[in-house]
């Protein structure tokens, strides 16, 4: 997007483009350019980098080790990141509970975890959905109740990613059953390790256990994990998913798999030829890079307008989410395709059998990330929610 | 990074505007669709007073001096009144070609008179059987004493009908030329395009032509000029594409069935939706190619505008489609102005080139990313 970008923005760029490829470890990278999955220990080995040359959590205060940046700098690191196939700070901490306690908490919860979910010493994940509250959020029924100096938490979430690896849950429970349903709902943070706390994995159509059911009995925390006021956590829980308009599009994951795929492409023969100069091959990977620079020229017009009306509804975020995710998804299937019968088998390694050739690149996770990634229309408001969201602005119902 | 009008520009989109909503209204657009000439000479005479007619020519031949942007502008609120005035053969295609490639006594000859409003020209490019080909065509030109005759036939040839000057493309001993011929010189079969806008085929037999500029192998020129005019093109079509929606949420909002305003039916308002995400993509690849122009690599620069013409291309179609759907009968009449903007919108998708050669030439040339 250079045409875009004026002379400081493009140094900036080139300057976090570097950083990115020096500075995190090759064998992180090659990782994420080979579609393989991070460890724990990668994430928290490149987020404690970022952090210690403060660039993990730069839209925080400056306080709390923020940089004085513009919407547009900060979406240029975030792409540059990912072209560079460096995992981002986790977003659970970096985009959700840290900016939550940076602007609600107390004096007292900022000391206790701004450092710690900066540095990914504290693994958090996201307590929100319910088996009944998926698009419909606040009609969610996990509840707590104050017992003197504690809240007493039942209920249950869903679809918390990597609960398995974290340490802290941020989560939305009801604190008013009697209020209107936005109204008795309030923002808490509980410890993995407190007694009544179960996690059962849930296995995804792609093989693996990215998300959970966490099941609260009896989950007895003190009150001063409460963040902000009682019943405002509906609020807090807008400010947090309203935070971050241009990321959803995910235009550096979008072009970082088509970079892959016309590397594969390039090295699979079809008909003799390389399948990248197959027509009809060739025409559809044109077709998704022009509405992926299409993407990326709306994202720049929703920081431009982000810039000039601050906190303006904008229902071109809306569309930065709908026609990312599907475009996103798109990368997948052409990557599967390209495959072909080398995507089939399920492999849990990408090392060949003895005396069996060399498995070419993307054998082990192009069929697996095709069928994961059906979740990007789903999850964040789902393509309905975006095309219900952009319908009421321009019918103005 | 601010990628809203000027207020250079917001004055001249306002200056049109503010014409072509007194001028342009339904009815009177349609009586001038069925007058015989097709559009009105007394708005050209306006739109060179507001220097339209010499908008991007340099200030020397009595143009604006304006560029890419500028144009953009008026091609867009062009496209929102669907302008019927030959602006797009005379001015965008004509006035770039000669100050492209014209020697500077072509463009005194030529420029003035058309920033005047006193000359209209037309680009014959295409042939019959050579598809989207600029190079794979059968008019040949031949030298004849300190000049040049042109035999062959040229077809689809937007403002062909009343042109003055035609600038037509030929084989040369060296590649593809341009030349200047005499409307008077040649054989016009003069028609309405599909979008009602007029034109003609063109048959040349010996005629007599001027060599515009001195390179008989003009295809760098010829190539440039496209991609101008491809830039120009997406503009107008954002201008279409921004009034079928318009139109499209103002029924949806007012036709009333069983007993309610059916905008509130969820199939109806997705669809809809699905025409604004349409809308903006395709405006975000508009800006880019007008912003892309003024890039120094003449390769990068094409690549984008071709990008964008697609983006444009796929937009505009299923914004026409789905405008025509959901006003359900209305919008299949010549009466109601819905269907007019569909057909220039098809019209643009099918000028010097469509959806699938585009793909093709961008994916030939290294794709976008990667």
């Amino acid at each position: 997007m250079d045409i875009a970008l004026g002379k400081e923005d493009l140094a900036f760029a080139e300057r976090m483009r570097s950083f990115f490829r020096s500075e995190i470890p090759a064998q992180i990278r090659l990782k994420g350019e080979r579609g393989e999955h991070w460890s724990r220990e990668d994430y928290v080995a490149a987020q404690q980098i970022l952090n210690a040359n403060g660039l993990a959590v730069p839209h925080w205060p400056v306080a709390w080790g923020g940089q004085e940046w513009s919407a547009l700098q900060r979406h240029i690191w975030a792409e540059e990141m990912a072209l560079a196939h460096v995992p981002a700070p986790l977003a659970f901490n970096a985009a959700m509970v840290g900016p939550v306690i940076a602007t609600f908490g107390s004096e007292e919860l900022k000391q206790r975890f701004l450092p710690p979910t900066a540095n990914l010493d504290i693994w958090w994940c996201q307590g929100f959905s319910e088996p009944n509250a998926g698009s419909d959020l606040a009609s969610l029924t996990t509840r707590a109740v104050r017992d003197g100096d504690s809240y007493v938490i039942n209920g249950q979430k869903t679809w918390t990613t990597l609960a398995q690896w974290a340490d802290w849950i941020f989560c939305l429970v009801r604190t008013d059953p009697e209020a209107k349903k936005q109204l008795g709902i309030s923002f808490v943070l509980i410890d993995m390790k407190t007694p009544g706390v179960t996690v059962r994995p849930i296995r995804l159509i792609d093989g693996g256990y990215e998300v959970n059911e966490v099941f609260f009995d009896d989950v007895r925390i003190p009150a001063d994990q409460l963040v902000g006021e009682e019943n405002k956590g509906w609020d807090y829980a807008k400010f947090l998913l309203g935070n971050e308009r241009t990321g959803v599009a995910g235009t550096g994951i979008i072009k970082s798999r088509i970079t892959r795929l016309r590397k594969v492409a390039a090295q699979t023969s079809s008909h003799g030829k390389p399948l990248l100069e197959d027509p009809l091959f060739l025409a559809r990977l044109t077709r998704l890079e022009v509405e992926t620079t299409a993407l990326t020229m709306s994202v720049m017009r929703v920081l431009a307008n982000e810039a000039k009306h601050p906190g303006r509804p904008d229902p071109l975020s809306s569309v930065l989410k709908l026609r990312g995710s599907e475009l996103q998804q798109e990368a997948t299937e052409l990557l599967m395709e390209a495959l072909g019968p080398d995507a089939l088998a399920y492999r849990e390694s990408a090392a060949a059998a003895d005396g069996f050739t060399a498995l070419p690149d993307g054998a082990v996770d192009a069929m697996p990330t095709y069928f994961n990634w059906r979740k990007a229309s789903i999850y964040s408001g789902s393509s309905e929610v975006q095309r219900t969201i952009i319908a009421r602005a321009i019918l103005k119902f | 990074m601010d990628f809203d009008p000027t207020d250079e520009q917001r004055m001249l989109a306002e200056t049109v505007n503010s014409l072509l909503d007194k001028r342009y209204d339904p009815s009177s657009r349609l009586a001038l669709l069925d007058s015989e000439l097709g559009w009105s000479r007394e708005l050209w005479q306006q739109y060179a007073q507001l220097g339209l007619l010499g908008l991007t020519f340099d200030e020397q031949y009595d143009g604006a001096g304006m560029g890419a942007a500028e144009l953009a502008t008026v091609m867009e609120s062009f496209g929102r009144s669907l302008v019927l005035e030959p602006f797009f053969p005379t001015v965008v295609l004509g006035g770039t070609l000669v100050s492209e490639a014209g020697t500077p006594e072509q463009k005194a000859a030529i420029l003035p008179k058309v920033a005047a409003g006193e000359l209209l020209l037309a680009f014959a490019c295409s042939e019959r059987g050579s598809r989207w080909s600029q190079t794979d065509i059968g008019t040949t030109a031949t030298r004849a004493g300190d000049g040049w005759t042109i035999s062959g036939q040229k077809i689809a040839v937007a403002g062909a009908d009343s042109a003055d000057t035609l600038i037509v493309s030929a084989v040369t001993p060296d590649g593809i030329g341009l030349f200047l011929v005499d409307a008077a010189a040649v054989t016009i079969a003069s028609y309405a395009m599909q979008d009602g806008q007029r034109g003609g085929d063109v048959l040349l037999a010996d005629a007599p032509a001027e060599l515009l500029g001195t390179d008989t192998d003009a295809i760098d020129h010829i190539r440039a000029v496209i991609d101008v005019a491809t830039a120009a093109l997406c503009a107008e079509a954002i201008g279409v594409c921004e009034r079928m929606l318009a139109m499209t949420v103002d029924y949806l909002k007012t036709r009333v069935q069983f007993g309610r305003p059916i905008s509130v039916f969820q199939a109806l308002q997705f669809r809809a939706a699905d025409m604004y995400v349409a809308l903006e993509q395709a405006r975000s690849m508009a800006l880019l190619a007008g912003l892309s122009l003024a890039g120094d690599d003449p390769a990068a620069r094409r690549q984008m505008v071709r990008a964008a013409k697609i983006q444009v291309d796929l937009s505009s179609r299923q914004i026409g489609q789905e405008a025509i759907q959901l006003h359900g009968g209305i919008g299949m009449t010549m009466e109601y102005p819905v269907g007019h903007y569909f057909k220039r919108s098809a019209v643009i998708a099918k000028t010097f080139a469509d959806t699938n050669e585009l793909i093709e030439l961008v994916g030939a040339e290294g794709g976008l990313i990667g």
